[in-house]
């Protein structure tokens, strides 16, 4: 048996009160892809950052060729030939491929591009990618951009390649061709280790499969030794029962009405493309789904803040019987309709709160508006602090204090807080229990209940299972801006909705009913 | 680097946002700041000149505070200098970088000396004076507005924008100064009406600066109500803070950019008219006097609040005064009083590090690793961060 490429030993990493990895133990030998298999969160990224420098473990060794090292920078995970290939590229876009992959490269000679160029070309005919060094990174595509930056660790040496999500941005075609030429690096010798949550991919690409579940190390797999629902299994874990009230839902009426509704992103890539579905009142709609399959999109469009190109979102007010459409409108357009909408975003101090204003100021950021007087009344955001502070017991030390300051359950509760004393219809929120504890997560649970038998249509964004067939009830999954299914909660299963979101957008996983 | 035990050194020492110094301690930091200025400037004047560096501070007091005239030209000074920084304040609340006050405040001041020149003889000053206020909040206005445009609509950078304003202005005050040069070829307009006086402002109990002052006064209270309790300053703190926020709560983020601009290039214009009608009674390429700049940095220390603005311009107002006193007293060339104000300034501003951070050293063997970098998914990490983007 030969030594492995890398090894990772009881690797531990905690932030704050969040342990990201507990205990990971991970082998790479040479010429062999492994890949690393977990729901968001699970902690994937966390241990690939420390094996790339960027964070430093708490806990564990690392080893490299069988000899122990101290990766302390992305420069020494250089010198032990790591390279990783980030989810988000890290190119300047007015230089080109070439001048892009030697950027940074500390070497006592000159510049020379020329010599550059010729090596970038041989590497690209050892692997097979197919790229221009000399076109500037602004012309290139998704996947030129992706090809640059993997020649870039390539051009550097690496033998042991890091792979963060390749695929997310990729058309099956490009995915294909990406995945020969892993191949071939494979063949010639180099580790990869590629992230990944699509469970075919997994399946065609790798020999061996890591699994992480909650920041814990579940085992490793051969890949031909196993299947889809074991995998699926693995990473979703067993069901727990939470126990959350679920009253039958009242009253159903169509309150938002969405159909076909389709957006691209700013470079043209689609992200939402033909969801139609209807939240009702005196319901909890579940939207379940890897990070970034368009859940973001979704509610922006709702909330106005996101342009898409098709499809229409029909908002049946209760008070006039109208049927408004709101495509096109702006947030305060849509208020002016009388539609009373909240909406707790994901990112709660970019968007929803501002961290450097204090608790009543943010409080005032729904009602300010109220009057024709060109001064604020603070009284009213200052009664509606104290009670938020007391109901939702936010632990601050005055409403005085600026909102960054709190921790970030405390900063949800203000912002939830806020949203449902707006006395909405339409109540959406995007992973509102994030970096929550259990107490502060059954509260906002709690609150989500109430607006549900208060007749309120809720949408809620989550990310854990067990979670959302408790608390919802029916599940909406998306899978690469596609609903792939809508389920009734209470008799959806995880590996069902495991399933669902990890399904190929057309065509479905090989083994779909 | 080379370890056994896995375990790693950490950096000797690294830097930690505080989270908030009760009042006190930060006003205690910041008169420790300056004595330390004075001790440096002290060794620094020693070696330097070999002169008394206490002899040195009395005259700098002196010729700051030294006699009534000189009280009057610290408070005009410092009075028109307050006017500019209460200018840019809300568009630097906002995080609009408007570098272009000075150009702002010369296109007021030149519209200011337009109007006396034109119709100073022509018109009753009941005509007069209100033409005056309102072609030059117009003109600075105008000057301030057309970058805001064009950022609202194309998202153009605002500060090469302002900055590029500052010279169109500068270039235009050079040729009507050659136009309306007095005496003729001079190149220099002169004392504008100086048989007439029409158009100075009016000297209130013989004094030349009070009326300036008072207005100015009346600015500070304006901006302090409008940023702290008006809607208009509340949409501006938010945009400032975070256009998604902005847009999120439905403010129209191109309207409020627009809106504060108008009022910013306004508030310049006014200072224009101050420093023209009100202080010189001419007009130059250099009226504003970099002012347009130091107000950036009167702004910045006191942390865009217009009560503390008084406090900061006073400050560098009294530096200059007083470090052109002592290069003359003493007979030392201007660079030394630059240098003097340059610690001083130093200090000053090295204090709001030292406020808004803390320098923690290696604790001794057993210390742990961690927090090197920072930034993660954790809530208590992502608040951090939070902290590190606001404004120092």
């Amino acid at each position: 048996m030969s030594v492995p490429a890398i090894e990772l030993r009881s690797i531990t990493k905690t932030f704050g009160r969040i342990t990201a990895n507990k205990n990971i133990n991970l082998t790479v030998n040479r010429g062999e892809i492994l890949s690393i298999l977990g729901e968001n969160g699970s902690g994937k990224t966390t241990l690939m950052n420390m094996i790339c420098g960027i964070y430093f473990p708490d806990h564990g060794q690392i080893f490299i060729d069988g000899k122990e090292v101290v990766i302390r920078s992305p420069r020494d995970s250089f010198e032990y030939g790591i390279g990783m290939i980030h989810q988000h590229f890290k190119l300047v876009d007015v230089f080109s491929a070439a001048e892009n992959i030697i950027l940074g490269m500390e070497n006592s000679g000159r510049y020379n591009l020329k010599k550059s160029v010729e090596q970038i070309k041989k590497i690209s005919d050892q692997y097979g990618f197919d790229i221009d060094p000399n076109k500037k990174i602004y012309e290139m595509s998704v996947s030129e951009k992706q090809t640059v930056e993997i020649i870039k660790v390539l051009y550097r040496g690496a033998d042991i390649l890091i792979l963060d999500e390749p695929t997310a941005v990729l058309t099956p075609q490009e995915t294909e061709k990406l995945f020969n030429v892993l191949r071939r690096m494979k063949e010639d010798g180099k580790s990869i280790i590629i992230i990944t949550h699509k469970l075919h991919e997994v399946l065609s690409i790798s020999d061996k499969v890591s699994v992480l579940r909650k920041g814990e190390y579940i085992g490793t797999l051969i890949t031909k030794e196993t299947n889809e629902e074991q995998l699926t299994e693995m990473m979703v874990g067993k069901k727990i029962s939470l126990d959350i009230d679920r009253s039958e839902p009242v009253n159903c009426e169509d309150r938002l009405v969405i159909s076909n509704l389709s957006c691209s992103n700013s470079d043209g890539i689609s992200v939402l493309s033909d969801i139609s579905f209807t939240a009702k009142s005196g319901e909890i709609l579940g939207i379940a789904g890897i990070a970034g399959s368009g859940q973001k999109e979704l509610l922006e469009a709702i909330a106005g803040l996101q342009k898409y190109d098709s499809g229409s979102i029909v908002y049946n007010n209760p008070k006039t019987g109208n049927a408004d459409n709101l495509k096109g409108k702006t947030p305060l357009q849509i208020r002016e309709l009388g539609v009373r909408l909240s909406f707790v975003p994901e990112d709660r101090l970019g968007m929803g709160l501002v961290g450097n204003m204090d608790i009543t100021d943010n409080m005032m950021l729904r009602s300010y508006r109220k009057g024709k007087s060109a001064f604020l009344k603070r009284s009213g955001p200052r009664k509606l602090a104290e009670q938020v502070v007391s109901d939702l017991e936010v632990v601050t030390p005055g409403i005085s204090t600026p909102v960054r300051r709190l921790s970030g359950g405390n900063v949800q509760k203000i912002l939830v807080g806020r949203e449902i004393a707006f006395a909405p219809t339409v109540f959406m929120a995007a992973y509102p229990v994030r970096g929550l504890d259990i107490n502060s997560s059954y509260l906002i649970y709690n609150l989500l209940n109430e607006q549900k038998e208060n007749g309120v249509a809720v949408i809620f964004v989550g990310e854990d299972l067990d979670v959302l067939t408790a608390l919802c009830d029916r599940i909406m999954v998306l899978s690469s801006g596609r609903a792939t299914g809508i389920v009734d909660a209470k008799t959806a299963t995880k590996e069902e909705l495991g399933r669902l979101m990890t399904k190929n957008s057309k065509g479905g996983t090989s083994d779909e009913e | 680097m080379k370890n056994k035990t896995g375990k790693v050194h950490e950096p000797l020492f690294h830097i930690v946002k505080r989270s908030a110094l009760p009042f006190w301690k930060s006003w205690l930091f910041r008169i420790l700041s300056l004595l330390a200025a004075l001790v440096v400037c002290g060794i620094v004047i020693v070696t330097v000149t070999a002169e008394n560096p206490l002899a040195m501070y009395k005259t700098m007091f002196e010729g700051a505070f030294g006699t009534a005239r000189r009280r009057w030209s610290l408070l005009q000074d410092m009075a028109m200098l307050l006017c500019i920084s209460l200018a840019v304040t809300p568009a630097f609340k906002m995080k609009f970088w408007n570098i272009g006050a000075e150009g702002q405040v010369l296109i007021g001041g030149l519209a200011t000396a337009a109007c006396m020149i034109l119709f100073g003889e022509k018109l009753s000053p009941a005509v007069l004076y209100p033409l005056m206020a309102v072609t030059s909040i117009l003109a600075g206005a105008l000057w301030a507005v057309i970058p805001a445009v064009f950022k609202a609509k194309w998202n153009t950078n605002e500060t090469l924008f302002t900055l590029m304003m500052n010279y169109i202005a500068i270039q235009l005050l050079s040729y009507f100064s050659y136009v309306w040069s007095n005496p003729k070829g001079s190149g220099k307009i002169g004392i504008i009406n100086a048989s007439s006086g029409a158009g100075w402002l009016p000297y209130i109990g013989n004094n030349k600066y009070l009326f300036n002052i008072l207005v100015v006064l009346a600015l500070t209270v304006f901006m302090y109500i409008y940023l702290k309790y008006s809607k208009h300053g509340y949409e501006l703190s938010v945009v400032g803070e975070s256009e998604n926020t902005a847009k999120y709560i439905g403010i129209n983020v191109k309207k409020v950019i627009i809106r504060t601009m108008l009022l910013s290039g306004a508030i310049c214009g006014i200072a224009g008219l101050l420093l023209v009608a009100g202080a010189n009674h001419t007009v130059s390429s250099n009226a504003a006097d970099g002012r347009g700049f130091t107000a950036i940095m009167v702004s910045w220390l006191a942390k865009f609040n217009p009560a503390y603005m008084i406090l900061t311009s006073l400050l560098l107002v009294f530096f200059d005064k007083g470090a052109t006193e002592i290069s003359t007293a003493f007979s030392l060339n201007d660079s030394f009083s630059e240098i003097i104000s340059g610690i001083i300034i130093f200090f000053i501003i090295g204090s709001e590090f030292f406020i808004n951070y803390e320098i923690k050293f290696r604790e001794k063997e057993g210390a742990h690793v961690k927090a090197q970098k920072p930034a993660a998914p954790g809530p208590e990490i992502a608040s951090e961060s939070g902290k590190d983007g606001d404004s120092k």
